[in-house]
């Protein structure tokens, strides 16, 4: 990526203007991507100097400003004690330390990546956006929208429940993309499965969800007919995996993950 | 623009273009132990120490590093000496390309009070490849080093 300039903003509303006024402008969170993009930018917003590196934990929620790298939400103990740790153990997968320190959540979810491996954990929590202009909004409407984001993210809000959590990256080597992720949890009697790296972008298995929670219980069979409507989800085919493969891959995983937060103690 | 920053213990101001990335600015201002490998944040061998934390140099903007403490190998002559004879007693590396990087990661591992296990190696030190020496020798060079530190 081509930047003409780059501007440290003060403040959110300096950050929200200067992204309206040029369709060439971009926010910049950790900066990881840049060198995969050719696009040249009028004016890259930092957002760095606004203090948005920050985990504030209330008894209800966890409030993550949207700078705030992996490696913090990684080595977060109230970060680690959500759902058995889901979330920091999809993060721990992800490259090495380095690159951790760097990459921000707020840029892992903005970016919308098909490989990320840190959506589908959020979606498999109950986790929102808040954006400086158009306010909160679930995650799950936000990965649905299409077109230019033109606000800016400040805060992602996990709420705090009890429960537990499985997480499954399936790799070809240690530093590769996801060939498919998946995080499936257990709270309150309802369980949530993701899944990400179809290659396109994470998105609720509601079909199988729905077979699990509308069940009166969740028996092997219950579980095996979920994991089949896993499959049901749309899977493409790239130089990592076949689309058949995916699909094959949602299945087992499904199944396996459904088995384990079932069989964890809360 | 300029940034000032600390380098090595040392104040530094570098003038920088605002998509530059740190391991172009310290490169053409000498410091060439920060290694231009991948350029990609794959292979760890850009490895600098910010504010104490590894990051790859290779996507860090050179601008984001006013006012910032960076950390060559140069600037951590204690860790990259005791390592090295370590590196050399087992035959851990070969071409010596990915050292400084290595040595940089370990020496944060230290600060942060990790334990010396073989798990904790790895995870720690998963984003620096080597391609010459296969890990083992390396693995076993930082114990060693780790546990002489006790």
């Amino acid at each position: 990526m081509k930047i003409n300039q780059l501007k440290q903003v003060e403040t959110l509303d300096e950050a929200y203007r200067l992204l309206n006024e040029d369709r060439r402008n971009v926010v910049i969170a950790g900066g990881a991507w840049l060198k995969m993009s050719s696009r040249t930018v009028e004016t890259g917003i930092d957002l760095s100097n606004l203090s948005l590196d920050y985990i504030e934990e209330t008894p209800e929620a966890l409030r993550i400003g949207s700078m705030t790298t992996l490696r913090q939400l990684e080595t977060h103990a109230g970060v680690r004690a959500l759902y058995k740790g889901m979330l920091s153990t999809s993060i721990s997968q992800i490259m090495g330390v380095g690159l951790r320190n760097l990459v921000t959540i707020g840029g892992s979810i903005i970016g919308k990546y098909g490989f990320s491996d840190v959506l589908p954990a959020l979606l498999a929590m109950e986790t929102s956006l808040v954006f400086h202009s158009q306010g909160e909004i679930p995650l799950e409407d936000f990965l649905e929208s299409k077109g230019r984001i033109n606000d800016v993210l400040v805060s992602i809000n996990i709420r705090k429940k009890k429960g537990v959590g499985y997480f499954k990256k399936v790799k070809q080597t240690a530093l590769a993309f996801a060939t498919l992720n998946i995080a499936v949890s257990r709270s309150e009697g309802l369980y949530k499965i993701a899944i990400g790296s179809r290659p396109s972008v994470a998105t609720l298995a509601r079909e199988a969800m729905e077979e699990v929670n509308l069940a009166e219980s969740v028996d092997d069979e219950t579980i095996a007919r979920a994991a089949e409507h896993a499959t049901s989800l749309k899977f493409s085919s790239n130089p990592s995996a076949s689309e058949d493969y995916r699909a094959i891959l949602a299945r087992v995983y499904t199944g396996r993950g459904l088995k384990e937060v079932r069989d964890c103690e809360d | 623009m300029k940034i000032s920053l600390t380098l090595n213990n040392r104040p530094k101001t570098f003038d920088v273009a605002p998509d530059e990335y740190l391991v172009d600015t310290l490169r053409r201002y000498g410091y060439t132990s920060v290694r231009r490998g991948c350029d990609t944040t794959s292979c760890g061998v850009c490895t600098l120490l910010v504010d104490d934390k590894p990051v790859p140099s290779c996507a860090f903007l050179s601008a984001r590093a006013d006012g910032a403490r960076l950390t060559t190998v140069e600037g951590i002559p204690e860790t990259a000496s005791k390592l090295a004879e370590h590196f050399g007693e087992r035959g851990a590396d070969q071409c010596g390309f990915c050292n400084p990087g290595i040595a940089l990661a370990v020496h944060s591992m230290e600060q942060s009070g990790m334990p010396a296990d073989d798990a904790t190696i790895d995870h720690y030190l998963v984003g620096n490849l080597c391609r010459c020496t296969g890990y083992q020798s390396q693995r076993e060079a930082i114990k060693a080093y780790l546990g002489d530190k006790k």
